[in-house]
């Protein structure tokens, strides 16, 4: 099957008054939300920590995790008066620890706790923020890309080009829009590059959807520039660095009563970018399972009120952090030495860097809408009922029922999120766009590989790049090969092509040539003045030939 | 207990046992493809030659079985297991859960191909277990598998036994354990499906091995020897296809792995037995009521090892003489020469 472009089709908002988005619902009654979250949070602990010295342990356990994320890597975004916070419940605990009678104080420094998370968890969306970010955006990137067009000054102010020659949008497009008049979406993207969440924000409006929430890392608001877009478009703040119990509750408990209220949610679920280019083969659990449990709250209120999976994949020809992301990535499968986070997002002035160099030169992305799942990997019809293998209509409400009614199992609902997690994998590699960059990337690594197949992995990458070459010939042959096993893959419906693939052999060859990763200082491959391929930088070539790992395509080459 | 009836499908041998042995704490109802052991399960009170508790209730069709009970045990040999879930999977639910008791595996061969096929590829995307089959064919997500143990003729004696439940739900493994625990009969748990169900498939092949010993008239230090280095084999070819070593040398492994290889009342016991003794397969196949698994599982697992390119010396040297290119005497032979001078290599 083909999936079509949407390139030109213009997408009217589905709620054109922002007041009925869920997102503005939300953060209009943000200090009831706090509470409601903060107050569920409390419930559950106190369920799984029942009495007095069990919960004085749980606090202690926090505190002391607190004062040591305080001491090793304290952030700009702290708050001032976090010190002072921890060190007075810590004052707090001496007094009552080991007291039979604590009157309740140990419930209270609970509560404060997770009314401080919930407060920071929150996002603070401004819908006068928000269009003006979008005007910023369309405007500003337009701009550039016209006026990279014309090459001149004069072209900053005309001209019809925008982000839509830029990025295509393809896939069940129009799909997501119904679905999400009827139901609750979770998108679900495939996460490679710190530039994801504004792309899929972008999307989100250029889909006509309102706002999507999205646990975004605190560690982009640390980043003036990411952290003006990410209080616009509804982000929450996860903070990676906490790990206690109590913060991933409470965590879990925003996302959870979100998506529970409505609110469209995001999710990448690898949890970081993918350090190797590879698709993502394993999920985080945890913020997929709020879905799961959100999905169970509300059949019991209302058997209609549906949840709804969406995977979304993203293909660059570019990744800005792609030397930063392999090398990490190499280092600790390596275990060479001592991971040291470093990023190539270290500033605004960067990332605005970077954005100029896209505009203006042509680099597609491409944008895959995924198939919308329900929350147990069946998909769903237009009207979201689920259906089955045999297309038979399925009742979610059917997976969480025992002796006739709607049952809480934390064990089961953590097998059925893992189940997803595993559909959701299946849809990212069937929706999976090749591009014409990603063949050339994967055909030449393995080429190079070939010639050294008695080296390990490591050694192979450590060679230096000048003694590697290709024949042009062969070159293009292994890609024929390769693109033409691609072309049965698609046609039965695992994996998608770019419409290059379509062109003839010669100038596919060229133009994934020209494109891949075109903007690194060190190209992954070029032609050299023999006309051979070669490499200049080895450990990006393995990256971008990471794309098509998992489709069983070694042997072709 | 629970007021649904629990449903079992399939009246051989150890369907029968398993009905039973729900019977003592549930209200059953079975279904049985053949028409005639329905007749005599309802007029005689008996299913072959075992008698039928007075709670097992026989039913006509599929569609009355599944919209009846909830909790469902399918014991039908691995060659109809697929087309029997094919049948069923119409009336299944997502609330429905399902814990089979088939020690077999399923291939999917592409049309018009067979297993005969010298060229025929099988590898771990057409070989299947049976909770694998349930998942394929039907909307059942909760599935468990029965594995130990459990000789049939033992069970109805009433002598005192064990079985593992085994699912990667907790619940389905409570359920199991609550339908089927009495005073004879004590019930343990695995969360490692995959591990179990491979337990008892390939115990299958060792016990062949097993009866042909007997059969050739040897002793228990030849068994002894058997049954240490078949297991190190299941263990190999267990990981292989998916499942943990620990699975193997719990009750499901090394306890169904001694059953099956002293006893007499094991049908893949017996055709190893009849083999040394000269018959032909096709000669016990015709005289046997009821399907030996363990054939059909090393014809799989040869092809398997095969295409993976490792070594299963046991399973290898028994395909050769179940399709007549050697004796059990030969075969024997060669195993005793293979230097195995490792003793365990997989912990």
């Amino acid at each position: 099957m083909k999936l079509k472009y949407n390139n030109r089709q213009k997408f009217e908002p589905i709620l054109p008054d922002h007041i009925e988005w869920p997102v503005v619902k939300m953060s209009k009654n943000r200090d009831a939300f706090i509470k409601e979250v903060a107050d569920s949070t409390f419930q559950y602990i106190k369920k799984i920590r029942p009495n007095s010295s069990l919960l004085i342990q749980e606090l202690e356990t926090t505190r002391h995790l607190e004062k040591l994320r305080l001491q090793k890597e304290p952030w700009e975004v702290d708050p001032d008066d976090e010190v002072a916070f921890w060190q007075k419940v810590k004052s707090e605990l001496m007094e009552i620890s080991g007291k039979s009678e604590t009157g309740n104080k140990e419930d209270e420094i609970l509560q404060r706790i997770l009314h401080r998370y919930a407060s920071e968890i929150a996002g603070n969306f401004k819908p006068s923020y928000y269009q003006f970010t979008r005007k910023v955006v369309t405007f500003g990137f337009a701009r550039l890309l016209n006026a990279s067009q014309s090459r001149l000054f004069s072209g900053l102010f005309k001209g019809d080009r925008t982000l839509r020659d830029k990025i295509r949008i393809r896939g069940y497009t129009d799909e997501i829009r119904e679905l999400a008049k009827k139901g609750t979406i979770v998108m679900v993207p495939t996460h490679f590059s710190n530039l994801d969440s504004i792309l899929i924000g972008w999307v989100i409006h250029e889909l006509g959807l309102p706002p999507f929430i999205y646990g975004a890392g605190l560690n982009l608001f640390n980043m003036s520039l990411f952290a003006y877009f990410m209080n616009s478009v509804g982000a929450y703040k996860v903070d990676r660095r906490k790990k206690n119990h109590i913060y991933l509750e409470t965590l879990k408990a925003y996302s959870n009563l979100a998506i529970q209220k409505g609110s469209h949610s995001l999710f990448f679920p690898g949890g970081t970018r993918s350090r190797s280019g590879k698709i993502e083969k394993k999920l985080k659990l945890g913020l997929l399972g709020t879905a799961l449990d959100a999905q169970r709250s509300v059949l019991k209120e209302n058997p209609d009120k549906k949840i709804f999976i969406v995977p979304v994949v993203l293909n660059y020809n570019f990744v800005l952090e792609a030397p930063s992301l392999i090398n990490q990535y190499l280092e600790r499968k390596g275990q060479e030495r001592y991971y040291i986070d470093t990023d190539n997002y270290t500033s605004s002035y960067k990332i605005v860097k970077f954005l100029f160099k896209f505009f203006t030169k042509p680099a597609e992305i491409s944008v895959t809408i995924g198939h919308a799942m329900d929350l147990f990997g069946n998909y769903v019809d237009g009207e979201g009922n689920s259906i089955g293998k045999l297309g038979q209509r399925i009742e979610p409400k059917d997976y969480f029922v025992k002796n006739d009614s709607i049952s809480v199992d934390k064990q089961r609902d953590e097998e059925y999120t893992r189940l997803l997690s595993q559909r959701i994998i299946q849809e990212f590699h069937k929706f999976n766009e090749v591009l014409p960059s990603h063949i050339v990337a994967f055909v030449a690594y393995l080429l190079f590989r070939k010639q050294f197949v008695d080296l390990d992995l490591y050694s192979f990458l450590r060679l230096p790049e000048d003694e590697l070459t290709l024949d042009f010939k062969l070159f293009k042959e292994n890609v024929s090969s390769v693109a033409q096993v691609l072309h049965e893959l698609e046609s039965k419906d695992k994996i998608l092509l770019a419409p290059e693939f379509e062109k003839p052999l010669d100038e596919l060859v060229n133009i994934g040539l020209n494109n891949l990763g075109m903007y690194h200082a060190k190209r992954p491959l070029l032609l050299n003045e023999e006309g051979e391929v070669i490499t200049q930088d080895l450990n990006l070539l393995y990256f971008y030939h990471n794309r098509l790992v998992g489709y069983n395509l070694d042997h072709y080459v | 207990m629970s007021e649904k009836p629990i449903g079992v499908i399939g009246a051989g041998s150890f369907g029968t046992t398993v009905a039973n042995l729900l019977a003592e704490n549930s209200q059953v109802i079975i279904y049985a493809r053949s028409k005639e052991l329905l007749d005599q399960m309802r007029t005689k009170g008996t299913s072959r030659d075992y008698l039928l508790h007075k709670n097992v209730t026989p039913i006509d069709t599929l569609e009355e079985l599944a919209t009846r009970a909830d909790i469902i045990f399918p014991v039908v040999s691995s060659s109809g297991f697929r087309s029997m879930m094919k049948d069923v999977a119409p009336y299944l639910y997502p609330y429905h859960t399902l814990i089979h008791g088939t020690k077999g595996l399923d291939v999917l061969l592409p049309e018009g191909t067979s297993m005969d096929d010298p060229d025929v590829i099988i590898n771990r995307d057409n070989v299947k277990t049976m909770s694998e089959v349930i998942l394929e064919e039907s909307a059942v997500v909760k599935v468990g598998c029965l594995a130990g143990p459990n000789l049939a003729r033992e069970i109805a004696n009433k002598h005192p036994a064990a079985t593992v439940v085994a699912s990667r739900f907790d619940s389905v493994i409570a359920d199991g354990q609550k339908l089927l625990r009495n005073d004879r009969f004590q019930v343990y748990g695995n969360k490692d499906l995959i591990g179990i169900e491979l337990t008892g498939v390939l115990k299958n092949i060792i016990a062949i091995a097993s009866g042909a010993l007997s059969g050739l008239g040897y002793g228990e230090n030849a068994r002894a020897l058997l049954v240490s280095r078949g297991m190190v084999e299941m263990i190999h070819l267990g990981k292989a296809l998916g499942g943990n070593t620990e699975a193997f040398i719990g009750l499901a492994g090394i306890g169904d792995l001694i059953a099956t290889c002293s006893s007499n009342l094991s049908r893949n016991f017996t055709v190893g037995y009849r083999l040394a003794k000269g018959e032909s397969l096709t000669e016990i196949i015709g005289s046997m009521q009821e399907v030996a698994e363990g054939i059909n599982t090393i014809r799989i697992i040869n092809s398997f090892a095969k295409y993976y390119q490792f070594r299963a010396p046991i399973t290898e040297k028994l395909h050769q003489v179940l399709f007549g290119e050697a004796t059990m005497e030969e075969a024997l032979q060669y195993l005793m020469k293979i230097p195995l001078n490792v003793d365990i290599d997989f912990l």
